[in-house]
């Protein structure tokens, strides 16, 4: 009789092998599911897993969808590792969205570029922070669920979205759509080469990642931050201030997100409209996962996990499939990683059964 | 006085998902579980209903709700593989789940979003239903609001007055000493976890099939997510539970009433409503610390390894 033993502490390298394990027995679950759905599986992962990668086009959208869960990520894993719980960051990067259009609508034909790209990711960077900061509060001040708190955050910021595009921001000549006036040139993110849509928003996502890992590995705070998430009776007896770790983490990464919505905005949309949110912020949370919590782990998985948006839309395009097909593959890789982790903490051991 | 029997009516007709899902979370809380999944759980519920509801004509609605359940339960006891038999982390699992379920069940559903469901015949005790004022308010309900109205008083009987709830209770409060008395902690966890997930796959199917008849991509647009406030909310006891739905569910009505009369008011703003009410409920209730900490199942949320 197999049984599960635990070890007394975690095998190393079934932990560095759990994200690899994880992807395989996604593709592996993948190709069970197209089967199911009647496509050839061989086909079909090639568009989820080799086609997004193909040429120089592939890689300027993979980079495009990748920053916006690259800076998401970064923050959220900050806010895990100080064991806060922050789900709500796809409202975080909506609020930034709505505040860096507030300082993109007002740029005029005379606006310099240095001047209104600062301003926009500056205004995108507090309206994020600032909505992640009402969690903090109520948090700190009253002991409110930040779970609960910053995922409501989320309906009410989509509500906020749609009251703009609706009402007082519609653009007067758009037709009656619900959208704003299309951003001046002047306020777009600069792209990295003519013709494709990669812009500076991922060296944006490099540099804070570098940033994040320098405050979680060389700084003071960084430690008692994650010492607090790891052992919080150690940080309290060491004299580690909880609350401080717990504003730093909401404020850091809901300035992260807001950047990200700030970068999303002006960058590929060049306007504002409700189909703003595509569910970076949710995403995110498994991008952070996937990546170990490690700035640079995060980094890569966030082109994994845009490898996965880009698959669910060529899935659409090509087979007529969902685009809700990606949310599955991510849900999944999420579980079989959990899992693995977990895993990594036990042995399978071949007992007698009298010995159980 | 038949204006408010209505009012309470359509209140309680919008509570009862709350209800529902809260009354089902509020058993694995109790055991010291916190299944953040319950939005995944009760969106694939919404959908494993609908999609029965569609191929079985005749008894169809019965066996859509018990296909909802079903799925609740599977979705709950994958879950509790992770999050009780292996020990990952229940906050990261039940996100997992969530995330999941909303991908699955938009992947799935594609298919029945313009199907129609076959007419229903109208809700109520015949009879009684009719009579003014208390026929409205009292007897007219869904037979699911019955269901959650008795699973309410059973659960505060068996939670306070057996010997079954005692120990779950004590699964919740203090897993080491359950276990050291010889109970089985994991197991009664994972049986509470799937009870929680058959309410919540029911909840959604009361959404599906009940309440709005059709089904869209995420059609139950963070109840879930409610109703797991609702858990604190009520203070982890049932009766506190069916109250704080049927308020949630005054409150989602209020929107349509203000708009109906012509209040002069953002649709938008207006829905942002019931998701600012859960964030000044939660915050009126956790701000007494105190009593909460009184409350809580001591160990919601922590791993229990036996052996350890």
């Amino acid at each position: 009789m197999l049984r599960l033993v635990a070890r007394p502490t975690p095998s190393r390298a079934l932990t560095l092998a759990a994200p690899f394990i994880a992807f395989a027995l996604t593709v592996l679950f993948g190709a069970v599911l197209f089967r199911a759905l009647g496509h050839a599986p061989g086909r079909a992962l090639a568009l989820f897993f080799l086609e997004p990668l193909w040429g120089a086009d592939a890689w300027s959208e993979l980079s495009v969808k990748a920053t916006p869960l690259a800076l998401v990520a970064l923050g959220l894993a900050i806010c895990f590792r100080a064991n806060v719980w922050n789900i709500g960051a796809e409202g975080q990067f909506i609020l930034g969205a709505i505040g860096a259009s507030w300082v993109a609508m007002r740029a005029t034909d005379s606006s310099h570029a240095a001047v209104i790209l600062p301003a926009i990711a500056l205004a995108g960077i507090l309206a994020g922070a600032a909505w992640a900061a009402i969690v903090a509060f109520l948090r700190d001040r009253w002991n409110a669920s930040e779970i609960l708190v910053s995922l409501m955050l989320v309906y009410v910021a989509d509500m906020l979205l749609g009251y703009l595009t609706y009402g007082p921001w519609k653009d007067p000549e758009g037709y009656n759509f619900p959208q704003t006036i299309a951003f001046l040139p002047v306020t777009q993110v600069p792209l990295l080469s003519e013709g494709h849509r990669a812009h500076l928003g991922l060296f944006a996502a490099i540099a804070a990642a570098i940033a994040a890992w320098l405050f979680l590995t060389r700084t003071y705070a960084g430690f008692q931050l994650a010492v607090g998430g790891a052992a919080p009776r150690a940080a309290r007896y060491a004299g580690f201030s909880a609350r401080r770790s717990l504003w730093t983490a909401l404020l850091g990464s809901g300035a992260l997100a807001g950047l990200a919505g700030a970068l999303e905005v002006t960058g590929p949309l060049g306007q504002l409209t409700p189909h703003l949110p595509v569910g970076y912020g949710f995403t995110g949370i498994i991008v952070a996962f996937v990546g170990r919590l490690h700035p640079f782990g995060i980094l890569a998985a966030s082109i994994l996990m845009s490898m996965l948006y880009i698959g669910g839309e060529l899935a659409q395009s090509r087979l007529g499939l969902p685009q809700a097909l990606s949310g599955v593959f991510q849900g999944l890789l999420l579980f079989t990683l959990l899992a693995c982790d977990a895993l990594a903490s036990y042995r399978l051991l071949r007992v007698l059964r009298a010995a159980a | 006085m038949g204006g408010v029997a209505l009012m309470l009516a359509a209140s309680v007709d919008a509570g009862t998902v709350l209800a529902l899902a809260g009354l089902g979370l509020l058993v694995n809380e109790r055991a010291g579980v916190l299944n953040l999944g319950a939005e995944g759980m009760m969106l694939v519920g919404a959908l494993a209903g609908y999609a029965t509801a569609l191929h079985a004509p005749g008894a169809g609605m019965l066996l859509g709700y018990l296909a909802a359940a079903a799925a609740g339960a599977a979705m709950a006891a994958l879950f509790g593989w992770l999050a009780i038999g292996i020990g990952t982390n229940q906050y990261a699992t039940g996100l997992a789940l969530s995330l999941f379920g909303v991908g699955f069940s938009a992947f799935a559903g594609a298919r029945f979003v313009d199907r129609q469901l076959p007419v229903r015949g109208r809700d109520g005790i015949p009879g009684l239903r009719d009579l003014p004022v208390v026929g409205p308010a009292l007897f007219g309900y869904h037979p699911l609001v019955y269901l959650a109205v008795g699973l309410a008083a059973a659960l505060a009987w068996f939670f306070f007055r057996s010997r079954a709830g005692l120990l779950l209770r004590a699964v919740g409060e203090s897993p080491e000493s359950a276990h050291a008395l010889g109970y089985r902690v994991r197991l009664i966890r994972l049986l509470a976890v799937m009870f929680g997930g058959a309410m919540c796959g029911l909840a959604g199917a009361y959404v599906s099939l009940a309440y709005t008849h059709l089904w869209v991509e995420n059609l139950i647009a963070g109840r879930g997510w409610i109703a797991l406030a609702l858990t604190t909310f009520a203070t982890w006891r049932p009766a506190r539970i069916l109250l704080g739905a049927t308020l949630f569910g005054g409150l989602t009505m209020l929107q349509f009433h203000l708009q109906e009369r012509g209040v002069q008011i953002e649709s938008h703003l207006l829905g942002m409503l019931p998701y600012l009410a859960t964030v000044v409920v939660l915050v009126l209730i956790s701000r007494r610390a105190a009593w909460i900490r009184h409350n809580m199942p001591a160990s919601l949320g922590r791993i229990f390894r036996p052996g350890t």
